[in-house]
């Protein structure tokens, strides 16, 4: 069983998001970026069912300027991939259109029988680039998966897929396939900083063409904003007696908690 | 092209969902702009008479096929590429669910149709749609247009209201065979969720937990917090993950949607999955260590703290 992990950078959130002086996308001077979260899970799924059935794990990340795609791929061999792949050279994250394509172009000379990767991203303004990458290579693709099981012949998997209200859609796919991974069995395993560091001198970071590039998303962004945050709330202030004070207090009003009038 | 807006409907146990009726309503306004008509596509196995449900659209396009019995990412998207290809809506509505995203993104690859996700606005301008989506864990709003003036967009749930898309009404019928289908992904069987020990979705206070707890030990100050309040608690979904909460408690998209008297969100920061489940809440306040989290642009009260000094404050200062 061949599996293949897609990966990308996003902007670490931790730190503030700022808007460029054109006032249409992410001032990305200082900002630094962190492995997206839901591509972490598909990782950890891969290694999984990996161990499971035997096979390899080759992981694809974007080849993006900004941010560390060679650590990013290090710290997968750390956790246990076999192979590593930057894909394409784009001097920005670009779209998921244009990520779904050079993912397509450069999966011509890699074996791929289950194609994981996260679910969304927090980037993602045009689309997953699951099924994006899926129906560009004609694949089979199930989004917001758990429970990845592959049949023992290695024909099939299942997988479930989640809907409101906690109720799930079991389904059995044709291999090859794409899965957009919701979230792991287990929490992404941890990888030693030495061990990545040290991978990173010695590890093989092959490359892959990304293809074209492809026409991009289609969209025009006409403006990017910081939504007014606490546009609706009253902020309650002081040290946290206080606050704890005026939460029983808006709470009393309501006849909810002690010192409610009853 | 045609200046009609597509909504794709989504039903289950022969009942359309809410989301779909949040489309339709907008679909029927933003249609009566762009001077087209608001088209419901249907599909599914005996499922024709659905379609007097859909009163809100001024046609029913109806793929009843065996084949759609249950929903298929493929199949459907097999079915669905001809229908839009051929008919060139300007808008296509999808909802942001497990299955709108398989098929609106499918959709944009097999049709080279612009996609914009996590949409919470769309308006028409000049008869092309403008849309308005949530990114960076809805940190950021971007406000995009289509190249070529037509697209699809997946809408977050909760954006408009259902009520203007609910109701009976006696839709344009207009049944269609597939042309195509695509057996590659087979619906096995459907998963509903056990009986937990509280239903979260009947308390009328939920102190409802999120990554800010740092410790599953921690849980024990917002178990004694409920217990002060006569409440319940409930959790954003990294809670559920990792196993200190049951499934049964989690809020959100893929958990359960909660309109309790009182919401009190402790270190949760307000990603829109999270949103779509409490955003109904009688009254809101949060707690969060960093001030620019989004659940202060949904909660009526804020304070920015640490949930584990504001809470054992709060569970005293009630005499828990």
């Amino acid at each position: 069983m061949d599996y293949v992990v897609l990966l990308k950078q996003v902007p670490d959130l931790a730190e503030d998001l700022e808007i460029d002086s054109a006032g249409t996308g992410l001032d990305r001077e200082w900002m630094s970026f962190v492995a997206s979260e839901w591509d972490e899970y598909a990782l950890e799924e891969a290694l999984h069912l990996r161990d499971a059935t035997g096979g390899t794990v080759t992981c694809l990340a974007l080849g993006v300027q900004a941010g560390d795609v060679d650590e990013l791929l290090a710290t997968c061999l750390a956790r246990g991939a076999d192979r590593v792949v930057r894909v394409g050279s784009f001097e920005q994250s670009p779209d998921s259109h244009s990520a779904a394509g050079a993912f397509a172009a450069a999966l011509d000379g890699i074996p791929h029988d289950l194609i994981l990767t996260g679910v969304q991203a927090i980037d993602d303004l045009d689309g997953q680039v699951g099924p994006l990458l899926a129906t560009r290579r004609d694949l089979p693709h199930v989004s917001v998966v758990t429970h990845i099981a592959v049949a023992a012949d290695g024909k099939t998997a299942t997988a479930h897929q989640e809907y409101a209200g906690g109720v799930v859609g079991e389904f059995e796919l044709d291999l090859p396939a794409v899965l957009g991974v919701q979230t792991s069995r287990e929490a992404p395993r941890y990888a030693p900083v030495s061990r990545v560091r040290q991978l990173m001198k010695t590890a093989t970071i092959e490359k892959a063409d990304g293809g074209g590039g492809g026409s991009g998303s289609g969209l025009t962004i006409e403006a990017m904003a910081v939504p007014e945050s606490g546009a609706t709330a009253e902020m309650i202030t002081g040290n946290p007696v206080a606050i704890a004070d005026r939460i029983a207090a808006i709470l009393a009003e309501r006849g909810i908690g002690a010192g409610a009038p009853r | 092209m045609s200046a009609d807006v597509m909504v794709l409907v989504e039903h289950r146990d022969g009942a359309i969902l809410d989301t779909t009726f949040e489309l339709l309503g907008k679909a029927k306004s933003l249609a009566a702009e762009s001077k087209g008509e608001a088209v419901a596509v249907l599909l599914g196995s005996g499922v024709a008479g659905l379609a007097g449900s859909l009163g809100a659209a001024a046609r029913v396009i109806v793929i009843d096929d065996p084949a759609f019995e249950a929903f298929s990412p493929s199949a459907y998207q097999a079915a669905l590429v001809p229908v839009v290809r051929d008919r060139e809506p300007t808008l296509v509505l999808v909802a942001n669910s497990g299955a709108g995203m398989d098929v609106a993104a499918g959709l944009s690859a097999a049709l080279e149709l612009p996609l914009a996700a996590y949409a919470t606005e769309v308006t028409m301008d000049g008869g092309s749609p403008r849309v308005t989506c949530q990114l960076y864990a809805g940190k950021i709003q971007a406000t995009v247009r289509f190249e070529r003036g037509r697209g699809i967009a997946t809408v977050v749930a909760g954006s408009f209201p259902a009520e203007a898309g609910a109701g009976a009404g006696s839709p344009m019928v207009e049944a269609v065979a597939a042309t195509a289908s695509d057996g590659r992904v087979r619906f096995k069987r459907l998963h509903r969720p056990e009986a937990g020990d509280v239903d979260i979705t009947r308390e009328s206070v939920l102190v409802s937990v999120g990554r800010g707890i740092g410790d599953q030990d921690n849980l024990e100050l917002i178990e004694a917090l409920a217990k002060a309040l006569g409440g319940a608690v409930s959790s954003s979904r990294p809670i559920a993950d990792a196993g200190w909460l049951p499934r049964t408690r989690q809020v959100g998209k893929s958990g359960l949607k909660v309109k309790p008297k009182v919401y009190l969100a402790l270190g949760i920061s307000g990603a829109p999955e999270h949103l779509e489940g409490m955003r109904g809440a009688e009254l809101i306040i949060a707690v969060n260590s960093d001030a620019r989290a989004p659940i202060f642009s949904v909660a009526h009260y804020g304070a920015v703290a640490d949930l584990l000094d504001v809470v054992p404050a709060l569970t005293a200062r009630l005499g828990g």
